[in-house]
């Protein structure tokens, strides 16, 4: 079955739906609009307005009713709408969400899902092409996850539902409409995946820069280089251990996102990969990113965007042995 | 409920008048403890009322320990709610079993009168944790110090408890200054939009710290701010618990919305950190201690026969006996685990938290 990342959040919602019938999904335009990227398509017709439906225009009001709703035994899964459009909610994410299990010592559990499209690559005017994961990462309490494929897609969303702590569930928007395969394999929640194996050096991506790395692999092949591209998943908790297995089997790691990199996500995968793989890496770990700079107009975003030929300069200035690569470019 | 449903026709489009509160803050009694003559509001029984004062007099005791618990450094901060004691007292006395409580920071004697063990009420402001009761106990949630966010857990709790069909609801604590939140503008919003039973109780005590209600709001009064979402609102005198007990308790149970401005004062600063002297004159203060809440009650039950020196005696002998059980609680040096660091950030401990936990516990040993 093959399936767009938007088609697969839908089927993810309506099997979540029925299987428990705590689960509760709201927020602006998800109820008979389907949500503005019809990621919620059908879902109030076919559940009703007591499980799906539309409430105020109010991010804070949203996150901070579905908290209360989550201590009052539901399991909520609330939409942003757009990343930057998430900000109004920030206190109750970051002071409440993220803290009240702690707080009470583990008797407030809040199984609460924020769906976040984030990202650009769509022509988007301001406020709509954030990527928003290093101010949900740095919150303790919080767990941060992002798809790279429908199918991932598909088994995260299930499983953030099921999850009893509260997730940022990261939705490469311009990914939406990207088509894949959906498989019956189990998925650890907390783990990240390699997409693409490789020899040479480890692509480090999540979310929207899964697809960028995995066709920056298949070119890097003319080029002499075998890349392992691993897809994050779990920007929080991270997990080392698929990470550093990689990179100690390649010895070079480049850590690929959108979010201008300064203060970054990125900056904590390579301090991570470089405590962790020192002795192993035969280059410093290099980092592609988006500028330092407030997200572009539409007009300018290709500039700003990593693409393949960027993050293949960035891998040629690994400190390769150059015989070795000329010898295998034939 | 269906989807295609015809336009909602308004309430508040063709009546606003009914969500207005009234010009005068409603009341039972007078600041001298005689009875309003007509008042719209219903007497709270004579037991009620005994049990009003009781709790009253045990509350401010409380307040007045924690507060010198204070300055001999056994609390990291306590911010008083003495002069209050009507509005943290009736409302709890008001809630039924299954309803909740969304209390602030300044609410620890509201807590108290729920029936949380007082060390567990103070182990927010003694440093212990942030937080000293299970919320399921005592069907209280966590004692808020972000303004107003407080508001919004209690309508999302009371839409669910409706969403399940169990008849609970929701009773949310805030002061003035949180009127002024964008979070409280929401709370209503969302509670008249759902029609959630939720009870907004704004104890207005006439300061956010040191900023005076006239820089809080142009609105004529905060119980105003109500019709605005469609919510109705009440204006009661803060300082009559005879007469917050009978609003809450109606509020609590009409199954919607009701946002209530109870008119108070707290005669001691913001908290032990804060100098009153530089914000307010000792003639204001003089007046409110007039219109204090116990005296005007006791006033009334004496009147009535209803209190007599023994039974004034008796309950302030179980004052002072709570007063030295809450020191003697506090007295106790607890030794705190560092262990209990990592706990309960997540419903599992992640591996980069054992580690750090692990490192740690041989980093202290």
């Amino acid at each position: 079955m093959t399936v767009s990342m938007a088609g697969a959040l839908n089927k993810a919602l309506a099997d979540a739906l029925d299987a428990d019938p705590t689960v509760l999904v709201f927020g602006e335009d998800v109820g008979p609009l389907g949500g503005v990227f019809r990621v919620t398509d059908g879902l109030a017709a076919r559940f009703g307005d007591r499980r799906v439906f539309d409430t105020p225009l109010a991010e804070s009001g949203i996150v901070g009713t579905a908290i209360g709703m989550a201590m009052n035994g539901l399991r909520p899964v609330v939409e942003m709408q757009f990343d930057a459009f998430a900000y109004p909610a920030f206190e109750q994410i970051t002071s409440h969400l993220a803290k009240l299990r702690n707080r009470t010592r583990g008797a407030v559990s809040l199984p609460v899902v924020i769906r976040v499209p984030y990202g650009g690559g769509i022509g988007g005017v301001e406020h709509h092409c954030d990527s928003s994961e290093a101010y949900y990462t740095h919150t303790p309490g919080l767990r941060v996850v992002t798809p790279g494929t429908p199918d991932d897609a598909y088994r995260l969303l299930r499983a953030a539902i099921d999850s009893p702590d509260p997730v940022i569930f990261l939705e490469p928007k311009r990914r939406y409409w990207s088509k894949g395969p959906l498989t019956d394999e189990s998925l650890a929640f907390d783990r990240a995946v390699v997409r693409r194996p490789g020899a040479d050096v480890t692509l480090i991506a999540y979310g929207p820069m899964v697809a960028t790395a995995l066709e920056t692999a298949e070119a890097a092949e003319e080029e002499g280089w075998d890349v392992e591209v691993v897809d994050l998943r779990s920007l929080a908790p991270f997990d080392d251990d698929t990470v550093c297995a990689s990179v100690v089997k390649t010895g070079r790691a480049v850590v690929v996102h959108e979010a201008s990199g300064f203060g970054g996500y990125g900056a904590e995968v390579v301090a991570r990969v470089t405590e962790r793989c020192f002795h192993h890496l035969h280059a410093p770990v290099l980092r592609v990113t988006g500028f330092d700079i407030p997200y572009p107009p539409p007009k300018l975003e290709e500039f700003h965007l990593p693409g393949v030929d960027r993050i293949l300069d960035t891998i040629g200035r690994l400190q390769w042995d150059d015989e070795v690569v000329a010898a295998r470019r034939g | 409920m269906t989807r295609t449903q015809a336009p909602r026709s308004s309430p508040s489009r063709t009546s606003p008048s009914h969500l207005l509160p009234t010009e005068e803050p409603l009341a039972l009694l007078r600041p001298d403890g005689t009875p309003v003559e007509g008042s719209p509001l219903v007497m709270p029984a004579d037991d009620v009322l005994v049990e009003l004062y009781r709790r009253m007099v045990v509350g401010r005791r409380f307040d007045t320990q924690a507060t010198a618990l204070t300055r001999q450094g056994r609390l990291a901060v306590y911010p008083s709610s003495r002069g209050q004691e009507a509005c943290e007292i009736a409302p709890v006395l008001a809630l039924r079993p299954d309803d909740w409580l969304f209390p602030t920071y300044r609410d620890s004697v509201a807590l108290v009168s729920r029936g949380i063990d007082p060390a567990q009420t103070l182990t927010l402001l003694q440093g212990g944790w942030h937080l000293g009761y299970d919320p399921y106990e005592h069907r209280v949630g966590p004692q808020c110090t972000p303004l107003a966010t407080n508001t919004l857990h209690a309508v999302g709790f009371a839409h669910a408890a409706r969403l399940k069909g169990e008849d609970t609801a929701a009773l949310v604590l805030l002061g003035d200054g949180a009127t002024s939140e964008g979070d409280t503008h929401e709370a209503l919003n969302f509670a008249g939009v759902w029609q959630a039973p939720v009870v907004f109780l704004v104890q207005n005590n006439g300061y956010a710290i040191s900023v005076p209600l006239d820089k809080q709001t142009a609105a004529p009064t905060l119980a105003h701010k109500g019709i605005g979402y469609g919510v109705p609102s009440v204006l009661v005198d803060g300082n009559d618990a005879a007469a917050v007990y009978a609003v809450v308790r109606d509020a609590l149970r009409t199954g919607g919305p009701t946002l209530i401005e109870a008119l108070t004062y707290r005669i001691e600063a913001h908290t032990n950190a804060d100098d009153a002297t530089r914000y307010r004159t000792s003639d204001e203060v003089a007046a409110w201690l007039a219109r204090d809440p116990v005296d005007r009650l006791s006033a009334y039950l004496t009147a009535r026969g209803l209190l007599d020196e023994r039974t004034k005696d008796d309950v302030a002998r179980e004052a002072e006996t709570f007063a030295a059980a809450v020191r003697a609680a506090l007295n106790v040096d607890v030794e705190p685990d560092p262990a209990d660091l990592f706990e309960h950030v997540y419903a599992t401990m992640p591996a980069h938290l054992r580690a750090q936990a692990e490192f740690l516990r041989e980093e202290s040993a």
